[in-house]
């Protein structure tokens, strides 16, 4: 992959689009939170697309997309389609846009059931049946986990764009970060049940640091062992119906997590 | 050394004492407190902050601290942390580089002077893990200049251990549970009819100049015969043992042993257990450039050998099995580890047992491994 860098392009400052599609907002949020940074980041990309933030879109191509929310709608799926002909270098942002997000719980269940319970006039929904990732559509050149991402992993994607190196975005496990900030094991300590030991790193391991087990807002890590694993849960009192649902949240969608809620709940 | 006392008895009130001198010299200290469910190491400024009245219950997996009724404090083994969380801190700045105003970069070193630490209840299978750690780091051409900084400025207080936990075995690694040098002070304590005491020994002159500043209980030759014993009786009563065989010879033997594919059924490859351990040192290099482009930075930090990433090269990570990374990190503590730095990389402090979320026990897997290549099931380097 030729990763375009911010001054490869004859001096000018490359284009930066944040895109929605099924989602909170909130992730895009994190970028608006990088307040300190926000006047270098905009001295270094031309923020060309982010309704968010600004009213005027740039009409592209861009040379970096970042994509919030899941595709649930016809119309999205065709939609993401021009924004990948339009983005040099795509990144997905968020459990919605790498997983399919919370919305995901759609796929175990039957669509125009909960149209008709919710809407007073389901003819008006148009949707699909399913809640699915950006790179269920279209390549993606990188992903970033969370929910919402990390404000400091946002930056470091960015940061790394423009001086066309690769971002510094670990996959491992959330042990990882206790163990490097010193937080006391919560299931070891205290019989705590935590999806640690199988989430992607990335939050810094902030619900151990507050002495509650985390809850997989980051997603599988690359390397899980839910065999070994679901027993610890169940020994910390978790029952099936439970191991499900925690496995079933905002990244309910990410294949490992999904392959396992659907062998844990028999289907 | 110089004729200062080098030996004394001490109360706890020469413990309190003790943290004022060296806080008094100008150094941090370091030890055991209870925080968070768990006896964590931390800074400490007042001797009622020492773990008076706690121990710890512990398994394979498990880690509960509980009362005790005698009032000690050195009554414990195996906290979550080691003291590499100090001399080996988990993320450092090693430079930072600037783009002049002529556009060259100027790159400095990072120039901080290193905290001067003192540890306090330093075990003696941790003596030797911080030992271990001094060949791997501050040893050969290579030297880590900040590390051997930090470690030279370094005074320890050891306390030998009277309560061996449930998942120790330096018996067995030869490591413990008395300290045979290597350290300013050392202390072994007591808690019986005479009081709570502990038996002090200088083993530096700086630790004869610190214990010479501190209150004495009157001389009992008793205690240090009691402190003796009880030591003594803690080599006894260790939790754990290795299997008695020379372990290099037994990792290089059993390279292919079906062990490692049940192993390697329960291991998470979370990474807890080269985290936890007082003797794993790997790291990785971490770039960083700030929005202007125009500073940039290098920082070091742990890494694992159960991180895929960690021997990511362009083919893909070459230890891609959970199998391949087990094997990698128990075949280089206990084995390699000699080739590559002449002793032990394992010190039988047991925290990788109990820090393992799945109960994953390198003594029960090396026994494994030891019965199955008796039953002559388990190939070596040339049985493949």
């Amino acid at each position: 992959m030729t990763v375009t860098t911010g001054t490869a392009r004859n001096g000018r400052r490359p284009e930066l689009a944040v895109w929605k599609f099924a989602s909170c907002d909130g992730c895009q949020l994190t970028l608006l939170d990088c307040e300190d940074e926000l006047l270098p980041l905009a001295g270094r990309l031309r923020i060309s697309y982010f309704l968010e933030a600004s009213s005027a879109p740039g009409p592209g191509p861009y040379d970096l997309s970042l994509v919030e929310g899941s595709v649930t709608t016809p119309q999205d799926a065709e939609r993401i389609q021009h924004i990948r002909a339009a983005s040099r270098r795509l990144v997905t942002i968020g459990a919605c846009a790498t997983a399919g997000g919370v919305q995901a719980l759609r796929n175990y269940a039957d669509v125009a059931e909960f149209r008709a319970a919710v809407y007073a006039r389901p003819d008006y929904i148009d949707t699909l049946a399913t809640s699915t990732p950006i790179s269920a559509h279209v390549p993606v050149d990188l992903e970033l986990h969370g929910c919402p991402i990390d404000r400091g992993q946002l930056l470091e994607v960015i940061t790394a764009y423009l001086a066309g190196r690769d971002p510094d975005i670990p996959a491992h496990s959330v042990c990882f970060e206790c163990k490097r900030r010193g937080t006391v094991c919560v299931t070891v300590a205290h019989g705590t049940p935590c999806l640690g030991p199988v989430t992607h790193a990335g939050c810094g391991a902030l619900c151990p640091a507050y002495q509650r087990g985390c809850y997989g807002c980051f997603g599988p890590s690359n390397s899980v062992n839910f065999p070994s694993f679901v027993p610890l849960l169940r020994r910390d009192g978790m029952d099936t119906l439970d191991v499900v649902r925690v496995l079933r949240t905002f990244n309910t969608g990410a294949p490992e997590f999904d392959a396992e809620s659907r062998k844990q709940a028999g289907r | 050394m110089t004729g200062e006392a080098t030996t004394a008895v001490l109360g706890t009130d020469g413990m309190a004492a003790l943290i004022r001198a060296l806080t008094a010299r100008g150094r941090t200290v370091i030890g055991p407190t209870v925080r968070d469910g768990a006896i964590v190491l931390a800074e400490l400024t007042d001797g009622a902050e020492l773990p008076y009245g706690w121990g710890v219950e512990l398994a394979a997996g498990h880690y509960r601290v509980r009362p005790r009724a005698d009032g000690a404090a050195f009554a414990h083994s195996a906290g979550p942390q080691s003291w590499k969380t100090y001399l080996h801190p988990q993320r450092e700045r090693q430079w930072s580089a600037d783009r002049a105003a002529d556009g060259a970069w100027v790159v400095s070193e990072e120039a901080a002077p290193p905290p001067a630490y003192a540890f306090l209840g330093v075990r003696p299978c941790d003596l030797r893990a911080i030992a271990v750690q001094d060949r791997v780091l501050a040893g050969g051409p290579h030297a880590d200049s900040r590390y051997r900084a930090r470690r030279e400025r370094a005074f320890l207080v050891v306390v030998e251990c009277t309560e061996p936990g449930a998942t120790c075995f330096c018996a067995s690694m030869g490591t413990g549970p008395a300290a045979d040098g290597g350290y300013d002070l050392a202390l072994t304590e007591v808690v019986d009819a005479g009081g709570h005491r502990f038996w002090a020994r200088a083993g530096s002159d700086e630790g004869a100049s610190v214990l010479a500043e501190l209150p004495h209980l009157p001389d009992d030759p008793a205690l240090a015969t009691g402190a003796r014993d009880l030591v003594a009786a803690a080599a006894g009563r260790m939790g754990r043992t290795m299997p008695e065989t020379d372990l290099q010879a037994l990792m290089r033997e059993t390279l292919h042993a079906d062990r490692w594919n049940d192993v390697a059924a329960r291991c998470l490859t979370c990474g807890n257990c080269t985290m936890a351990c007082p003797t794993c040192f790997c790291t990785s290099a971490e770039d960083v450039t700030d929005l202007t482009g125009d500073h940039a930075e290098r920082w070091r930090r742990w890494e694992s050998c159960f991180d895929l990433e960690f021997s990511h090269l362009p083919g893909g990570p070459v230890r891609a099995s959970g199998r391949s990374r087990y094997r990698q990190w128990a075949t280089h503590k206990l084995g390699t580890w000699y080739d590559q730095f002449g002793s032990s990389g394992c010190v039988g402090c047991g925290r990788c047992i109990v820090w393992c979320p799945v109960g994953i026990d390198i003594t029960e897997e090396a026994h494994a491994l030891h019965t199955e290549r008796a039953a002559g099931g388990a190939p070596g380097e040339e049985g493949r």
